[in-house]
C-alpha cells in the first residue's frame, strides 16, 4: 500500500545518502560499515539529521529522575533519551539512526566518491543479463510513462480530423484515448565473469590491526566488484612459508606464526587459475595483501618470475597491497616497484593505517580494469 | 467530520464499546468533545504518528525521518504506538489494528480523558478557531462554550499552501526555507495569546519631551547676539536628529522573536506565508507542552478507574495490568510523566479527601500528627477536576509537589560528572528537585530569548538577547539557528549572551560566524 508519507521518506532517504557521502571515508575507517546484515543488506549507523535551534547545552543542565541510588551513584545507563517531560535539550545530539542501504547502493555511492571508472570487460561469456530499454509507444500504460508531446500530437490530429480545432485559439486537449505512453523491450546481453582470489600473508608479523584493515578493504572492493560484475567469484588463500585455500571466516580469522614465502601463495593462485578460471573467459583480480616482509631475496625473485611469466598475461589487473606493521621490512613492495615497473597490469598500492583505506582502493581500483 | 479524515470506520463491536466507554466516561463527570475513533493498520499509525497525528501535512523530510524511525522501533520490537488522540472537533482519535480487545478499551478510555482534557483545560482555548480558521481570543470566549477546532483542515491548508510555492518555487527552495524556519520555531511567546496585543500607544500622552536647547549665559540685551535664533534653530534640529537616531527599534524588547521577524523582515510574499505556517503550528503545540505531565497524568488516571471499576471482565485483568505496568514504568531513573501525573493526581485527591491543605495542615510540624490526619471532607474529586481545569505543569509541579512526595517516590536530581564523565544522582533534597524540575518545564526547556534592537549599530542588524539564567547555549547550535535567522533578517545577527562566565555577542554577518567579547 503506499502511503502519504513515502515522498517525503524518499526525500528523507536522499539527503541520508548525501549524509553517507559526506562522512564516507569515516565510516570505512571504523569500519562501522562492515555488519553485513540478512541478504545482501548493509546496516549503517548515521547521525539523525537534528534541526539546529538555540537551546542549552546538555551537560550543564542535568535533570530529575526517579529510583534507587546514592548520590554520586551514576544514573542508569548513560543515554538519556526518551521520556518526554520536554526537558532542557534532552537530546545528546549524537542519536544515531540504522539506515539499510543495499550492496548496490552502496556501491555506487563508493563509485561516485572515489570516481572509480566503470570496468572495461575482457572477456565475454555466456552469462545472460537482462535489460529494459524504452523501444517504443503504445496506448496504454503507467500515467508516469506518459509521452507528452505524442498525445498532444494525437490530440491534435483528432481536432484537426474532427474539425474542433480553432487556428485562432489553438487550444489543444487530449482526451484519455489520445493518450501515448513509453513502452519497452526487454533485451538480454551477455555479461563477463569474475573472480577475485584474494592471498594474505598470515604469518607472525601481521597483527590484528593488519589484518582488520585487510578485511575492511576487501569489503569494499568485493562491494565494489559486485557491482561491476554479475556472478563474481571469490576465492582466499593464506600463507606464511606455505599456502592453501580456505573459506572466508578462515581467511580472516587466522593466525600463524611461520616465516614468509610469498611464492607458495602465488603458485597456488597460479594453479587456481590454470585449473578453474580460463583466462579467456574470466576477469581475473588477485589481491596480495602482506606488510612486505618476505623470506628470502631468491624468494622474491621467484615471485617476480611468476608474475611475469604467468600470471601478469592471465589477469586484469594483480594488486599487492602492503600494509605497515612494526615488523615487517616492507622489501618486497620495493622489489617489485624495481623489477616490474614496466608492467601495467600490476597495481602496487602501501596502505600505512585505516585513514590510507580510501586511497588504496583508489589505487587498485581507478584504472577501469 | 473533517474532509481530510482517513474514514477508516470502526466495525460494529468496536463501536459498541466506544459508546458504552463514552456512556461510562460521562457518568464519571468527564465531558470530552464528541470523538471519532479510526482503526489502523500499523504502518498507516505510523505515518499518522509521524505527521503528529494529522492525516494531511506540507511535505518536509523531517516526517519522512520519524515515520523511519518508529517503523524501525516498531519491526525491531522496541516499541509500538497504541493511540494517538488529536486536538480537534471533532475529537480524532486512532486505534491500532490487531490490538487485543482489553487494549482497544483501555485506549478508547483513555482517549475520552484526553478529550475532556483537551476540552476544559485552559492551555488548549489557545487552539480555538474562528470560522475563517484564525485563532480567537482565549481569554473572551462566548458561553456556552462551544469552540471550533479544526485543526486538521487547517494543517491540510498548511499542506495545500506549501505545496502551491513549492509547485511554483521549486521543493528545495521551499523545503530549504522551511528548514530555516523550523530552526526558529521556539522563538515564539507561549502565552502571547493570553496576554493579548499589546496595547497602542496614546499618540500625545509621554510623546517627545519639548527640546530645550542649552544657551550660553547672557545678558537680556545680549541674548540675541549670544544665543541668535538661527543656532538655536539649527541646534535644535541636531538634538532632533539625534534623538531620532536614539529611539529604539523595538522601543521594548519583544519575546515574540518569529511574530517580530514576521512584522519587519523584508520576506518575500512566499516566504512570509511559509513562515506563518509554521508559527500558527508551532502555536497549536504549545499547549500539549504545557501540560504534558498533566494531560498523561489526567489520561492515566480515568483509564485505570474505569477500566478496574466498571470496563474489565474477570477474563481481562491480567492483560490490563500488564499493559499498566508497562505504562506507568520508570526506566534508569528517567522520570515518566505519566506516572508523576497520575500519582500527584491521586496525591492530591488524598490530600483533599482528608483535608490536608491549609493554614492548620502547613503550620503543624508534628508529622505523627500528619500522618493521621484526617477531616473526612471528601473534597478530592472536586479537587482534581478543578486542577484539571486552572492548570499546566509549571503550577502543577509548583503547588501541589510535596516533600512526603518525593520521598515517597524516591525523586532526585542528577548532573554531569566531568571528573567521571556521566551523569550522576546529585541530591535528593526537596527544593532541589522542585526547582529542576520547574526549570526544565518552564518555556519547555527552551532558552528565554527577544529581539532588543532590531537597528543595531543604525545599520538594521538584528540584536536578540538571552536571558542567561546559569546555562549557556549550545554553541554550534546556536551559530547554525544564527545562519538561519540571517537567511530571514537578511542582514547580520547577532545573540548577547554569557559563554563561560563571560558576556560575549555571538554574530553571523552572512558569511562568517563568530564570537565577540562585550
Amino acid at each position: 500500500m503506499s502511503l502519504k508519507i513515502d515522498q517525503d521518506h524518499h526525500r528523507f532517504r536522499a539527503i541520508v545518502r548525501g549524509k553517507i557521502r559526506g562522512n564516507l571515508k569515516k565510516y570505512i575507517s571504523h569500519g562501522e560499515l562492515i555488519g553485513r546484515k540478512g541478504k545482501d543488506l548493509v546496516s549503517i549507523p548515521i547521525p539523525q539529521i537534528d534541526i539546529p535551534r538555540f537551546r542549552f547545552g546538555e551537560k550543564q543542565t542535568g535533570g530529575t529522575g526517579q529510583g534507587d541510588g546514592e548520590p554520586g551513584d551514576p544514573l542508569g545507563g548513560e543515554e538519556q533519551e526518551g521520556d518526554g517531560t520536554g526537558k532542557a535539550g534532552k537530546d545528546p545530539g549524537d542519536h544515531t539512526l540504522e539506515v539499510d542501504v543495499s550492496l548496490e547502493e552502496l556501491a555506487s555511492i563508493l563509485g561516485e566518491e572515489l570516481a572509480l571508472p566503470d570496468i572495461q570487460n575482457k572477456g565475454k561469456s555466456k552469462i545472460i543479463n537482462a535489460k529494459d530499454r524504452f523501444t517504443g509507444i503504445r496506448r496504454v500504460g503507467p500515467e508516469s510513462l506518459r509521452h507528452f508531446k505524442r498525445t498532444y500530437r494525437e490530440a491534435l490530429k483528432r481536432m484537426v480530423a474532427s474539425g474542433t480545432f480553432n487556428p485562432t485559439n489553438p487550444v489543444v486537449i487530449p482526451m484519455p484515448d489520445d493518450k501515448r505512453y513509453r513502452s519497452w523491450k526487454t533485451q538480454s546481453e551477455p555479461v563477463a565473469n569474475a573472480v577475485i582470489i584474494y592471498m594474505m600473508d598470515v604469518s607472525g608479523s601481521m597483527g590484528d590491526e593488519q589484518k582488520e584493515i585487510v578485511r575492511i578493504e576487501s569489503f569494499w572492493i568485493d562491494a565494489w566488484l559486485q557491482s561491476q560484475y554479475k556472478g563474481l567469484e571469490t576465492r582466499y588463500i593464506i600463507h606464511d612459508a606455505a599456502a592453501r585455500e580456505v573459506d572466508r571466516d578462515t581467511f580472516f580469522r587466522t593466525r600463524e606464526s611461520g616465516g614468509t614465502m610469498i611464492s607458495s601463495a602465488y603458485k597456488l593462485c597460479d594453479q587456481i587459475i590454470n585449473d578453474h578460471y580460463p583466462a579467456a573467459e574470466w576477469n581475473i583480480y588477485p589481491f596480495h595483501f602482506s606488510d612486505g616482509d618476505n623470506w628470502s631475496m631468491d624468494d622474491t625473485m621467484v615471485c617476480i618470475e611468476l608474475l611475469k611469466k604467468e600470471l601478469l598475461p592471465k589477469v586484469n589487473m594483480f594488486a599487492y597491497g602492503q600494509v605497515e606493521s612494526p615488523y615487517g621490512s616492507g622489501q618486497f613492495i620495493k622489489d617489485l616497484r624495481n623489477q616490474l615497473a614496466t608492467e601495467e597490469s600490476l597495481v602496487l598500492s602501501e596502505i600505512h593505517d585505516r585513514d590510507a583505506i580510501m586511497g588504496s582502493i583508489k589505487d587498485f581500483l581507478g584504472k577501469g580494469k | 467530520m473533517s474532509e481530510y479524515a482517513l474514514r477508516t470506520e470502526l466495525p460494529r463491536y468496536l463501536r459498541n464499546h466506544q459508546e458504552s466507554i463514552e456512556k461510562i466516561a460521562r457518568k464519571y463527570g468527564l465531558d470530552p468533545f464528541p470523538t471519532v475513533f479510526e482503526i489502523l493498520t500499523y504502518d498507516q499509525m505510523n505515518e499518522l504518528a509521524a505527521y503528529g497525528g494529522f492525516p494531511t501535512r506540507y511535505p518536509h523530510w523531517r516526517f519522512g525521518m520519524e515515520f523511519e524511525q518508529l517503523a524501525k522501533s516498531h519491526e525491531y520490537g522496541l516499541s509500538k504506538i497504541y493511540e494517538m488522540v488529536i486536538n480537534n472537533t471533532p475529537a480524532y482519535a486512532y486505534l491500532l489494528e490487531g490490538n487485543s480487545m482489553t487494549d482497544q478499551k483501555l485506549v478508547m478510555a483513555h482517549v475520552y480523558a484526553h478529550v475532556d482534557f483537551f476540552k476544559n483545560n485552559f492551555c488548549f482555548r489557545a487552539t480555538d478557531l474562528d470560522a475563517s480558521g484564525r485563532i480567537t481570543d482565549p481569554i473572551r470566549t462566548p458561553l456556552p462554550y462551544e469552540p471550533n477546532r479544526k485543526w486538521i483542515d487547517k494543517m491540510a491548508n498548511h499542506g495545500a499552501r506549501v505545496r502551491r510555492h513549492m509547485e511554483r518555487y521549486g521543493v528545495s527552495r521551499i523545503e530549504e526555507f522551511i528548514d530555516t524556519c523550523l530552526s526558529l520555531d521556539n522563538l515564539i511567546d507561549p502565552w502571547r495569546k493570553f496576554t493579548g496585543e499589546p496595547a497602542e500607544r496614546k499618540i500625545g500622552d509621554g510623546g517627545p519631551e519639548a527640546i530645550e536647547v542649552p544657551r550660553l549665559r547672557s545678558k537680556d540685551y545680549m541674548e540675541s547676539f549670544i544665543n541668535p535664533t538661527e543656532y538655536l534653530e539649527e541646534q535644535k534640529k541636531k538634538i532632533e536628529a539625534q534623538r531620532e537616531k536614539k529611539r529604539n527599534f523595538p522601543e521594548e524588547r519583544v519575546r515574540d522573536v518569529l511574530l517580530f521577524v514576521l512584522e519587519h523582515a523584508p520576506l518575500d510574499t512566499w516566504e512570509r506565508d511559509v513562515l506563518e505556517v509554521i508559527r500558527e503550528e508551532a502555536h497549536y503545540f504549545v499547549p500539549q507542552m504545557q501540560t504534558k505531565i498533566m494531560n498523561e497524568g489526567w489520561a492515566t488516571y480515568w483509564h485505570s478507574r474505569m477500566m478496574t471499576e466498571k470496563i474489565l471482565g474477570p477474563d481481562e485483568i491480567i492483560d490490563y495490568a500488564d499493559n499498566a505496568s508497562g505504562v506507568l514504568a520508570t526506566a534508569k531513573g528517567q522520570l515518566n510523566p505519566y506516572k508523576l501525573g497520575v500519582e500527584l493526581y491521586r496525591h492530591i485527591e488524598e490530600r483533599w479527601n482528608k483535608g490536608q491543605f491549609g493554614k492548620d495542615w502547613e503550620d503543624c510540624d508534628d508529622f505523627e500528627i500528619k500522618r493521621h490526619w484526617n477531616m473526612r471532607l471528601g473534597l478530592g474529586m472536586k479537587k482534581i477536576f478543578e486542577v484539571r481545569s486552572l492548570y499546566n505543569d509549571v503550577t502543577f509541579i509548583d503547588e501541589f509537589l510535596t516533600p512526603e512526595f518525593c520521598i515517597e517516590h524516591k525523586m532526585f536530581t542528577y548532573a554531569w560528572s566531568t571528573r567521571n564523565g556521566r551523569f550522576e544522582i546529585e541530591s535528593r533534597e526537596f527544593q532541589g528537585i522542585k526547582d529542576k524540575l520547574l526549570f526544565q518545564l518552564t518555556n519547555f526547556g527552551n532558552p528565554f530569548i527577544y529581539v532588543v534592537d532590531a537597528n543595531f549599530k543604525n545599520r538594521s542588524e538584528l540584536l536578540l538577547q538571552h536571558d542567561h539564567q546559569g546555562t549557556d547555549l549550545r554553541h554550534d547550535y546556536a551559530q547554525e539557528a544564527l545562519r538561519a535567522l540571517f537567511r530571514v533578517w537578511k542582514r547580520p545577527v547577532r545573540i548577547a549572551t554569557i559563554a563561560d562566565g563571560r558576556p560575549v555577542h555571538l554574530c553571523f554577518d552572512g558569511k562568517d560566524a563568530s564570537s565577540e567579547d562585550v
